[in-house]
């Protein structure tokens, strides 16, 4: 396919890495944010044909993991309706939440079912109108432009049983917070090129100034996250700290301005807790008062639910580039993707599913 | 998540107040919705997420980071280094 297969061409990468080899001079510690990129360096085995003096750990950037328990509990409840039809996602129907998942309930009887698109709900809408259709809006920026659709598309239609259970998280307060924490060792961001695609790198420059830090939009497959990885390393060997852009094919610095105005007028920013790591001010989007009918936490009354996050699972060290999965005791042992203890086994972006995937061993 | 896929528009059309266009994925095409590229059309590419194309394929970068990777491809030929796909196909299609 096109603008695929040149980036996944074997003789480029092998440019790259030598090119690499004789940039490196001194040890690096670099983090990819994205969760699909923590896959792509996994399946190629890029982390292991990079020069031994860079350390690739891996970042939050998976919004099935951090998705907070509380949003999966109160899917959960909602989804348990008899008069409801939860869509979702298919990688949240096995996220564990307190009590159960959503495949337990799709298997006692529970309307859940899986969509591609927010578009999708809606059709569901249209089609049963006895039914109340609440579809489980996770993600990044690069989801919400589509998931604000789904909801201005609904009010637009006047779709009554309609309604959105909207979670979604921000890039930049998280890595904000990794620069802050005083046990960070990440010298170095390989930032998500599709959230980057919405919102532009303007909010990166700003980090990369503040926190002396360089950071490099990055693409999604070998050839670009082996170019991302020499972008970076030239400029810490040269001491530089800038926002600069590999993924070119796709990210402007300004990102997509019907995209960003559309987020804008469907949500706001809040306060948002992360599953694992606690609440980041300012790290989430929600949906606007103005929106509040299509609100499923207003209309079903869930608001004030809390949960307690099970002390089995290390996630949060792993989500914060603390700990690789395999330092983890429960990993591949009492935590597999058939049982996982917690989100990063399941998703397909999770930093756990990847390392249990590809096999990698302490 | 936030994994999205180049695909090329082969036409467009209007529905509920919103421009589709049928995208060629590899093998496969798909409805797709256009309303944050209104800059692409029929013969470009777009990069394609949950259902949205959220970029149109810069294709003079694209050339350019091809033609410039290309040039280093030529200069090492002769590299010890191998890339080897090492596992099963990850969810590249749109499905995922």
């Amino acid at each position: 396919m096109k603008y695929l297969d040149e980036y996944r061409d074997a003789r480029l990468a092998r440019a790259l890495l030598a090119d690499l080899a004789k940039r490196v001079t001194r040890p690096w510690v670099l983090m990819e944010i994205c969760g699909g990129q923590t896959h792509t360096l996994m399946r190629y085995g890029i982390d292991e044909l990079v020069p031994s003096q860079i350390e690739l750990v891996h970042g939050p950037g998976c919004p099935v993991c951090v998705t907070a328990l509380e949003t999966i509990d109160k899917a959960i409840h909602i989804a348990s309706l008899a008069d409801v039809t939860l869509v979702s996602y298919g990688d949240m129907l096995r996220v564990p939440g307190s009590h159960s998942d959503l495949f337990r309930v799709k298997a006692a009887g529970g309307d859940v079912r899986i969509a591609y698109s927010p578009m999708e709900a809606l059709k569901v809408a249209r089609a049963n109108p006895g039914r109340r259709v609440v579809f489980l809006g996770i993600g990044f920026e690069t989801t919400a432009p589509p998931n604000a659709m789904a909801v201005w598309q609904a009010a637009r239609e006047g779709l009554g049983n309609f309604s959105m259970l909207a979670s979604h998280f921000l890039v930049p307060p998280a890595i904000r917070l990794l620069l802050e924490s005083p046990t960070n060792r990440v010298q170095g961001f390989i930032a998500p090129g599709h959230v980057c695609t919405v919102m532009g790198y303007r909010q990166y420059d700003e980090l990369c100034r503040e926190y002396h830090v360089p950071i490099v939009v990055g693409g999604f497959e070998p050839v670009d996250l082996l170019e991302a990885i020499s972008m970076l390393v030239a400029q810490l060997e040269e001491g530089r700290a800038e926002a600069e852009n590999q993924y070119v094919r796709s990210v402007g610095y300004e990102g997509n301005r019907p995209a960003q105005e559309l987020m804008e007028r469907v949500f706001e920013v809040s306060d948002r807790k992360w599953r694992g790591i606690g609440v980041i001010p300012r790290s989430g989007l929600r949906l606007r008062e103005e929106f509040a009918a299509y609100d499923a936490e207003k209309v079903f009354g869930v608001e004030d639910t809390t949960a307690d996050e099970p002390a089995e699972c290390l996630s949060a060290q792993v989500l914060q580039g603390l700990m690789k999965p395999v330092d983890c005791p429960a990993f591949a042992v009492r935590c597999t993707p058939e049982t996982p203890l917690g989100a990063p086994m399941v998703s397909a972006e999770g930093a756990c599913a990847a390392y249990y995937q590809y096999r990698r061993s302490a | 998540m936030c994994l999205a896929v180049p695909g090329k528009i082969l036409e467009t059309k209007e529905e509920n107040g919103s421009r589709l266009g049928r995208v060629q994925f590899g093998g496969i095409t798909r409805l797709v919705q256009l309303d944050f590229v209104p800059e692409a059309g029929v013969g470009d590419y777009v990069i394609v997420h949950v259902g949205f194309a959220l970029s149109k394929v810069n294709a003079e970068e694209a050339q350019r980071t091809y033609e410039m990777l290309e040039e280093m491809g030529m200069l090492e030929q002769d590299s010890e280094v191998r890339i080897q796909d090492s596992g099963p196909p990850s969810s590249d299609s749109p499905e995922s």
